[in-house]
């Protein structure tokens, strides 16, 4: 990790310096353990600041959204996928961008650690694949795959698909990884036990929004959710509207999403709506052999159509 | 102002603690911490329900005790055969009492800030102050602060008594409360928790308490900084970039007060609530002409701080517009620090003063 954050600094300083880019999107050191801050750096003895470790979760994809300077951007394998989706969506060009590829290795679930120990944080450190935690007088070492966020568990593009410089090798993959186990227990679960589940998993939605803005797909220059005439959505905390929101937000994602985790991350409450998007990603994969993001030449499944596309539905 | 009383020191067990509380549901609706999920929050305690008080602070503040997210202020109904048709009638605001169990002392003292805004001479909100006038606020004073506390630089501190009517200490199953006003003096009462306690450990436990905290702010400065310097400072850029602007931190705030008014018509019956806003929204300030005068980010990033740290502290001639309860330090998902952003804006020193 040590050596990613050196690579990054000499190639951002590079950039910069030989006037490549006007800027690089990166992130530097958080006041918190396990916080970074997505930043950007102008300047080439700025690049300095820029950092790398487990705790780089956000997607940094939705910083790119119709912005025109040249760009120098620090991706894994999620961002990458997200800049060809940005790409295919004419929010940002490939000529504008030189994208520095991270092979990921997997970034930290802060409240899967916070919930772990019983004492507060003072610093984390992150040592090969251990990740030891330390508070005021105590300490508690974890295994990385321990503590990793849910969707790094079973990623299988940690490597950028697309890139212009490589800061290291490539990192294997875990092809026999099970994506999908998770869904399929939903899938199992009769109507009204499905019900339930969604009803608990979205009870204590504050409505801020954090999913929607971290989440690179969500750049609409007006959400339907703020949409005021006609009003779509109510504003309150009534349920129903709560879950109108989660679940258009979802299907405004199917075939988009690179399940990078953004999302659940982010959330303040600790919602896992990835249950959602997980679900259509599924069904893209087996309806339409679609994974987001993996090249810029394909048309995403529900912007295209082709007549060996599934039709079972139709009755 | 409330009612000062003579300082008084009572002793509860651990029995007559729940029984105190399940006396008073007879009389007060009663809010405390609870689990949720994996977090607790406010909620109103069903009966015989107690507080959780042996863990940090809520994730989310206790002013939804006084100020819910979604707020009913009238009704009205369309159906013309109804002779009050199309009027706009009040929600009874005039409800049971209700106590505030186990709030911390930075959330107490939110209310003291907030209370400026809401309980001002020229414009009483009466759907705040009914509420919070009908509250009584059992604090819990805070013996082991988190990390990300920094009350003490802000006014506060673990023990303060500022916005409480009683405030408890615990160690062990053995609860203190200190009863401060009138009103806390009643609730005691009502709950029969009467046995005076031998010896007045607050001060002493204050002391070590306020050793924890380690985090702080300097505000110093900017009392004296031009608001419109701090303004156009070549900061914002920076502050804001990673900002998401979602409600993250003006949700979990104590001391965020703004709302916005809907009307929701189910057939012919509707409701005039307001719910919690959030000047990170575009929409917050999207005028009817379709103007936005604060269409970027970074403009809304830099209102939400200038309010707390500099406008607030100038309207009130006060200290700032925050508690230092370290939420918004927590939960902001890219983590930007009120505590930093406040050290840039009282270090700023514009190239050419103005004045």
């Amino acid at each position: 990790m040590l050596t990613y954050a050196e690579k990054i600094r000499e190639l951002s300083a590079q950039l910069l310096r030989e006037d490549k880019v006007d800027m690089v999107i990166g992130f530097r050191k958080g006041s918190l353990p396990m916080s970074n801050e997505p930043c950007m750096v102008k300047n080439p003895g700025d690049a300095d600041k820029l950092v790398w470790d487990s705790n780089c979760g956000v997607n940094l994809a939705s910083y790119l959204t119709d912005r025109k300077e040249r760009i120098g951007i620090i991706a894994k394998g999620c961002d990458s996928r997200n800049i060809n989706t940005h790409i295919i969506e004419n929010k940002i060009k490939r000529e504008q961008l030189t994208i520095i590829g991270v092979p990921c290795t997997g970034m930290i679930d802060k409240r899967k650690v916070s919930n772990s120990v019983d004492f507060d944080i003072i610093e984390v450190i992150e040592e090969a694949d251990k990740v030891i935690v330390k508070g005021a007088g105590s300490e508690q070492t974890f295994d990385k795959k321990e503590v990793l966020r849910k969707n790094c568990e079973v990623c299988i593009h940690p490597n950028p698909v697309v890139y212009d410089e490589m800061v290291a090798e490539k990192v294997d993959i875990n092809q026999d990884v099970d994506r999908y186990a998770d869904v399929r227990e939903v899938e199992e679960m009769d109507s009204d036990d499905r019900w339930q589940y969604f009803e608990d998993l979205l009870s204590n939605c504050i409505r801020c929004y954090a999913c929607r803005n971290a989440c690179p797909l969500c750049y609409c220059p007006t959400c339907f959710v703020d949409e005021s005439q006609p009003q779509w959505l109510g504003k309150s905390t009534n349920a129903t509207d709560t879950r109108g929101f989660h679940f258009l937000r979802a299907y405004h994602c199917a075939g988009r999403c690179t399940d990078c985790g953004s999302c659940e991350t982010v959330c303040p409450m600790g919602i896992n709506m990835r249950a959602f998007t997980k679900k259509l990603e599924k069904d893209c994969l087996e309806n339409f052999e679609w994974q987001a993001g993996l090249n810029t030449e394909q048309r995403p499944p529900l912007d295209s159509f082709n007549p060996s596309d599934p039709d079972a539905f139709v009755k | 102002m409330k009612g000062q009383t003579e300082m008084k020191i009572i002793k509860i067990k651990k029995e007559a603690w729940g029984q105190g509380l399940e006396k008073l549901q007879s009389e007060f609706r009663l809010f405390g911490p609870v689990a949720d999920k994996d977090g607790f929050e406010f909620k109103e305690l069903a009966q015989g329900q107690l507080p959780v008080m042996d863990l940090g602070n809520t994730r989310l503040s206790a002013k939804s005790t006084v100020y819910p997210q979604t707020q009913v202020m009238f009704n009205y109904t369309l159906d013309e055969s109804k002779e009050d048709h199309h009027i706009m009638k009040e929600v009874d605001l005039n409800g049971q009492p209700q106590a505030v169990i186990g709030l911390r002392p930075c959330d107490a003292a939110s209310f003291q800030l907030v209370k400026r805004n809401f309980d001002n001479p020229e414009y009483p909100d009466p759907f705040w102050v009914r509420p919070y006038e009908q509250s009584t606020f059992v604090g819990l004073a805070c013996d082991n602060p988190s990390p990300t506390c920094f009350c003490t630089s802000v006014g506060g501190g673990p023990y303060s008594e500022n916005g409480l009517d009683v405030l408890l200490s615990r160690e062990g199953e053995v609860i203190l409360a200190k009863v401060i006003t009138e009103k806390g003096e009643a609730l005691a009462k009502a709950a029969g928790w009467d046995t005076d306690a031998d010896e007045n450990v607050f001060d002493e436990r204050r002391d070590a308490a306020e050793k924890k905290i380690t985090a702080k702010i300097n505000s110093d400065q900017l009392k004296g900084k031009n608001a419109n310097d701090l303004f156009s400072a070549p900061i914002w850029e920076d502050i804001a970039f990673a900002c998401l602007n979602c409600g993250t931190c003006t949700y979990s705030c104590p001391t965020c007060w703004c709302f916005d008014i809907q009307d929701e018509v189910k057939g012919t019956e509707g409701k005039r609530m307001r719910n919690w806003d959030s000047c990170m929204y575009p929409l917050f300030t999207l005028e009817g002409s379709g103007h936005n005068p604060r269409p970027v980010k970074e403009m809304r990033v830099r209102q939400r701080f200038m309010h707390k740290l500099k406008y607030y502290p100038d309207k009130y001639d006060s200290d700032v517009q925050c508690v230092g309860c370290g939420r918004c330090i927590d939960l902001c998902p890219v983590n930007i620090d009120i505590r930093d952003v406040c050290e840039t804006m009282n270090n700023y020193k514009p190239l050419k003063s103005e004045s």
